[in-house]
């Protein structure tokens, strides 16, 4: 088990090496000057350039790309993720208070991604190839083709518009601060959200669980007088869900992706917004950030899918 | 399960006729309701796209600041935009750069897989290695959070856009056309074909391909599906095609606004409905595809 887990840890540094040069090189390559951004055009007159020399020295932009790249590294790998063109603070404060909006969008959408799909997968499972199936197909085609941000504004238009009944936008109202409120503020993205990974997550039950019911265990089961419900919840159920631990892991990312355009459009202050953000304002070492935490929880994620269905499921021999 | 299934009839007239594996396909697929309803709404989409400007009798970038944010009229039918604009105009024009986006980006993906799949398949040792492993790396990412970080650096263009979109979409052809490749490799007619000195260009493009096509064709819809989907939602986010050209996404990025969201709903209802009409429909075809060209592999959705 130690050798498997240094082996993939490897893997993983490497193909995140790989990644940060590609990232960096990339940022470099780009045009657009960021240093001309935070001068004041009266400055250029007189002096001016000198100004924006001694910016850049200051920032490093006058040195080749390659040791832009090893000093970055080296303090990326501390921590140092430099300051914000923008704000200048510090990056990694920047990106870690935007963190936690981020994961609680994130996780409760990943939550009710979950107890949406799996009784909808196991009532596919278990009426395999009758209406309700079909239906339960179709539903799930039907969500993932629905682009998330156009869900969301057409929620926003009944609920919040002419219904009035959920706020449309940020995490809290001023000075009304409380879990209810909270709560409210978070019902609409989280699940809306979750339908953009429910419809895959059907599948995969489904799928699992008629391949448990077609075992010679089940048959065992039903053979010796179990009910269909016992069969289901003791014996079926729990090995249809071991693959979908690493599904679950593996997707994560990809919710990522449905978080930055859905925190466009409700007003979420998380990691997604800030990307946008700080592409429009050309603030680099934000945007270099935001990709190094892309790929950093990309690997992680890919890591622990790994390990735990290693972990979960023993037939599986690890080397 | 019937233990007394009846013997097939003999020999009527119907039992003779012969069908080819794509006259069976066709029927099959045909059985499908969804199916046909989705291919008869993309040929409705596509053709409404294709003669846009003899449908539209507006300019989707005429600006007419006397006639702007009008709700839909006889002379507007879907009204006017911020700048005056017809919307009915500009969605149709929308339809082609978002349909020309998400197919281009999808054929190239699907040649970039087919071609690195075979070679992966074909060739094994090394190659094979670098090819799946380069598609692991790039299936992991969420391609859209790449592409926005791509196009925020670079700068929106369409370019930028199909590229992006296709660097991230084809390693789903190329795992399917070297799985295909691997099962073919070991057959005799490759054989037969490679003892007398076929050359891999010669074999990927007389054997592999032609065997590859229809399940490529079944993923590659899935394809199209996420590359439309990815071109309006980085549209939206003012990351894809750049104005003053319209595309579906960005005709939703007014939508930003709460006040255009609840009082112009005319401005974001049609082009919203028609990137999921379409997407709904390739799907639905997809589906179909995929029962019509392997009835083993039935999915549920019917």
């Amino acid at each position: 088990m130690a050798a498997f887990v240094a082996r993939r840890l490897g893997i993983s540094a490497a193909v995140f090496l790989l990644i940060s040069i590609g990232i960096f090189v990339l940022v470099r390559a780009a045009p657009g000057d960021p240093v001309s951004m935070m001068v004041n055009p009266e400055d250029t007159l007189d002096g001016g350039q000198q100004f924006v020399e001694a910016k850049r020295r200051e920032l490093g932009l006058d040195q080749p790309v390659p040791v832009q790249y090893l000093a970055w590294l080296r303090h990326a790998l501390t921590g140092d993720l430099g300051y914000s063109y923008v704000s200048d603070r510090p990056v990694l404060g920047v990106l870690a208070e935007r963190l936690p909006p981020t994961v609680e969008l994130m996780g409760t959408a990943l939550l009710i991604a979950l107890v949406i799909a799996v009784p909808l997968g196991m009532l596919a499972a278990v009426r395999r190839n009758t209406a309700v199936d079909y239906m339960i197909a179709a539903l799930s085609v039907t969500t993932i083709s629905i682009p998330s941000f156009f869900l969301g504004i057409a929620a926003v238009y009944v609920l919040t518009l002419k219904l009035g009944v959920l706020p449309s936008a940020g995490m809290s109202t001023p000075g009304q601060a409380g879990v209810l409120d909270a709560v409210r503020h978070l019902i609409l993205p989280a699940l809306i959200l979750s339908l953009t990974i429910a419809g895959p997550f059907v599948r995969y039950v489904r799928s699992g669980l008629i391949d448990e019911l077609d075992a010679d265990y089940v048959r065992t089961a039903e053979a010796k007088g179990a009910t269909t419900l016992r069969v289901l919840s003791r014996h079926a159920l729990p090995n249809a869900l071991i693959p979908l631990v690493t599904v679950v892991a593996l997707r994560i990312p990809h919710l990522l992706a449905g978080a930055v355009v859905l925190e466009q459009v409700f007003a979420w202050p998380g990691m997604g917004q800030l990307a946008v953000s700080s592409i429009g304002r050309q603030d680099y070492p934000v945007i270099i950030g935001f990709a190094l935490y892309v790929a950093v929880l990309v690997l992680i994620c890919n890591l622990a899918a790994d390990l735990l269905y290693a972990v979960v499921d023993p037939r599986v021999r690890l080397t | 399960m019937t233990v007394e299934a009846q013997a097939p009839p003999v020999a009527t007239s119907r039992a003779t006729v012969h069908r080819s594996p794509r006259q069976l396909a066709w029927r099959r697929f045909q059985r499908n309701k969804l199916a046909v309803i989705g291919a008869a709404v993309l040929i409705l989409v596509a053709l409404a796209a294709l003669l846009a400007p003899w449908i539209a009798r507006h300019s989707p970038t005429a600006v007419d600041l006397t006639q702007f944010r009008q709700p839909p009229s006889a002379e507007h039918w879907l009204g006017t935009d911020s700048a005056g604009r017809d919307v009915f105009a500009r969605l149709l024009h929308a339809g082609r750069i978002s349909l020309f986006v998400g197919l281009l980006a999808s054929v190239l993906a699907i040649a970039l897989g087919t071609v690195l799949g075979a070679l992966a398949g074909l060739v094994g040792g090394w190659i094979d290695m670098a090819v799946m492993r380069s598609a692991d790396i790039v299936l992991a990412f969420p391609s859209l959070v790449v592409i926005v970080v791509l196009a925020g650096v670079i700068g929106p263009s369409v370019t930028v856009l199909v590229l992006a979109i296709a660097a991230f979409e084809w390693p789903t052809s190329a795992r399917v056309v070297r799985a295909v490749t691997l099962s073919l490799r070991e057959r005799e007619y490759l054989q037969a074909a490679k003892s007398v000195g076929a050359s891999r260009w010669w074999l990927i493009r007389q054997h592999i391909i032609p065997a590859a096509l229809p399940p490529v064709v079944v993923v590659g819809t899935v394809t199209v599906a996420s590359a439309v989907l990815l071109e309006a939602a980085l549209s939206f986010l003012g990351l894809g095609v750049p104005p003053p050209q319209s595309s579906w996404g960005n005709m939703l990025n007014d939508a930003q606004n709460l006040t255009i969201v609840e009082t112009m709903p005319w401005l974001w209802l049609p082009p919203g409905i028609a990137v999921a009409l379409t997407v709904l429909a390739v799907n639905f075809v997809g589906d179909g595809l995929r029962d019509a060209v392997d009835p083993r592999q039935r999915t549920a959705a019917g």
